[in-house]
């Protein structure tokens, strides 16, 4: 259930709470066979990323191999976490049958070297939760403390 | 004149268009930006002509997708 945090190369640390990491667990559930996306904000303190509130988008592939987020939810979002006084601090797909590491489209779309990437992957009994930092196609793994 | 890009207050000295925007606040890969001024979408293809009038908000994110192969 928890990531592995083998290999981190960072030393962010993303902090989410059980709930809400069972909730996009849910999520990707829900939407399976194909991908799920979304956003997740909150703050930044130090190293650490604190997960406050998370958008579930529509993924506009609705494919099991694919995703791209709908700009016009992803811009609502946005607004909703700047009212709350959050930053966006990352985004989260779902593998539906793949292991939870960046794939090559990944990194070729991760376009922004600030966000953290956060793969779940669905391809075993239990869901395996990964995050990574992606700079010019190169990720790093980041490490996760689900509280 | 004076704008407020992705929720932060900037002042311009000059109108500027879409794209010069982009390059004046840094925009990584502005191919992949998305932007909105005043809450409606602005299309690609108008970026280099499209000009921000004083007062306006203007929010612009990138692209988000991938997969899983």
């Amino acid at each position: 259930m928890i990531s592995p945090n083998a290999n981190l190369k960072g030393d962010i640390m993303i902090i989410l709470k059980k709930d809400q990491f069972q909730s996009i667990v849910e999520y990707a559930r829900g939407n399976l066979p194909e991908e799920a996306c979304g956003l997740l904000s909150g703050y930044i303190k130090n190293e650490k990323r604190i997960i406050e509130k998370i958008y579930f988008l529509t993924n506009l592939d609705h494919s099991p191999e694919h995703f791209s987020m709908d700009a016009k939810e992803q811009f609502a979002a946005v607004k909703n976490m700047r009212k709350h006084g959050y930053v966006l601090i990352g985004n989260f797909h779902s593998h539906p049958s793949s292991p939870s590491r960046p794939s090559e489209e990944d990194k070729r779309l991760a376009f922004d070297p600030l966000m953290s990437y956060l793969i779940l992957s669905l391809a075993e009994k239990d869901p395996i939760l990964r995050s990574f930092k992606i700079e010019n196609k190169i990720s790093s793994e980041e490490s996760i403390n689900i509280l | 004149m004076k704008i407020t890009v992705n929720g932060e207050k900037i002042t311009l000295e000059k109108a500027v268009t879409v794209e010069e925007l982009l390059v004046v606040t840094h925009a990584e890969t502005p191919e992949y930006v998305t932007v909105q001024i005043n809450d409606e979408f602005v299309d690609r293809s108008d970026f280099t002509d499209k000009l921000v009038n004083d007062g306006d908000t203007v929010e612009y994110l990138y692209f988000m997708g991938g997969g899983s192969l």
